[in-house]
């Protein structure tokens, strides 16, 4: 199936740029016409995959966050976030809720939220080369006319 | 983000507002702790009518707090929750931690 459009966005892996992440990706799903509600998922999970990249996987460094963002005429988007730092050694542990190897007050809720607030989650991940994290969301379509710019009778 | 905090005899009132995520938690923590360790107030209310957003790092943020003023036996409320951050809240379970009331604000309260 071919995107309807596409973006990618790539910044330092500073906590000031997490709201940048998730705004970049609430900016550019929003010709889509989504409900607050589901922009609000989106932005939260895609914050929560930001803070992952800067917590966790380039703790104590700075790197590079990679996001790609595609949509689709049918009202689904698929946004992956990746890294080139620590990598996870056991994904499935990382994905547990409140497994968290951070003493900075995490709550060890990352992936669970991306989880619940996104149709499908994939993750990644090679220790020492990086972690790549994959959602998919179908969100409600109105009708395509609206995309085409002209109004809906 | 930014924090407001109230002291009313031993009720500690902090109004949060702005988008609370993992860069904006650690002033709002610091901020907090630095006023309820001096003071060691009976109740913390955390009010967040005026949150725009909220993502894990808020949760953290408020379990941290509980943990904190349990030293003292001290306890935490949540107060006006937006409905885009009740989602998160209860996926984290939070109302088992603290109680979350739908509080009117002050100058309601006088009418």
């Amino acid at each position: 199936m071919k995107p309807l459009n596409e973006m990618s966005v790539s910044f330092l892996s500073c906590s000031s740029n997490e709201a940048f992440g998730r705004s970049a990706v609430a900016a550019f799903i929003a010709q889509l016409d989504p409900t607050i509600d589901e922009l609000s998922d989106i932005k939260t999970a895609v914050s929560e995959a930001v803070t992952n990249c800067i917590v966790h996987a380039y703790r104590n460094t700075i790197g590079i966050v990679y996001i790609n963002c595609k949509i689709y005429d049918t009202g689904k988007i698929t946004i992956r976030i990746q890294d080139k730092g620590c990598g996870i050694e056991d994904i499935a542990q990382a994905m547990q809720p409140l497994f968290t190897t951070a003493d900075d007050e995490r709550a060890g809720l990352g992936f669970a939220v991306m989880e619940s607030f996104m149709d499908k989650l994939k993750v990644t991940s090679k220790p020492g080369h990086g972690t790549c994290v994959t959602m998919h969301k179908t969100i409600q379509r109105r009708p395509v006319t609206i995309l085409k710019g002209k109004t809906a009778e | 983000m930014s924090v407001r905090l109230i002291l009313k005899e031993a009720e500690m009132t902090a109004i949060l507002s702005g988008e609370i995520d993992h860069h904006s938690a650690r002033e709002i923590r610091e901020a907090i702790d630095e006023a309820a360790s001096k003071v060691k107030p009976k109740v913390l209310t955390l009010d967040f009518s005026a949150v725009q957003f909220m993502d894990s790092s808020g949760v953290g943020l408020v379990m941290g707090r509980c943990k904190l003023m349990q030293i003292w036996a001290g306890r935490v409320i949540i107060a006006n929750l937006p409905p885009k951050i009740e989602k998160i809240v209860s996926l984290a379970g939070l109302n088992q931690l603290c109680s979350i009331v739908k509080e009117v604000k002050d100058n309601e309260a006088i009418e």
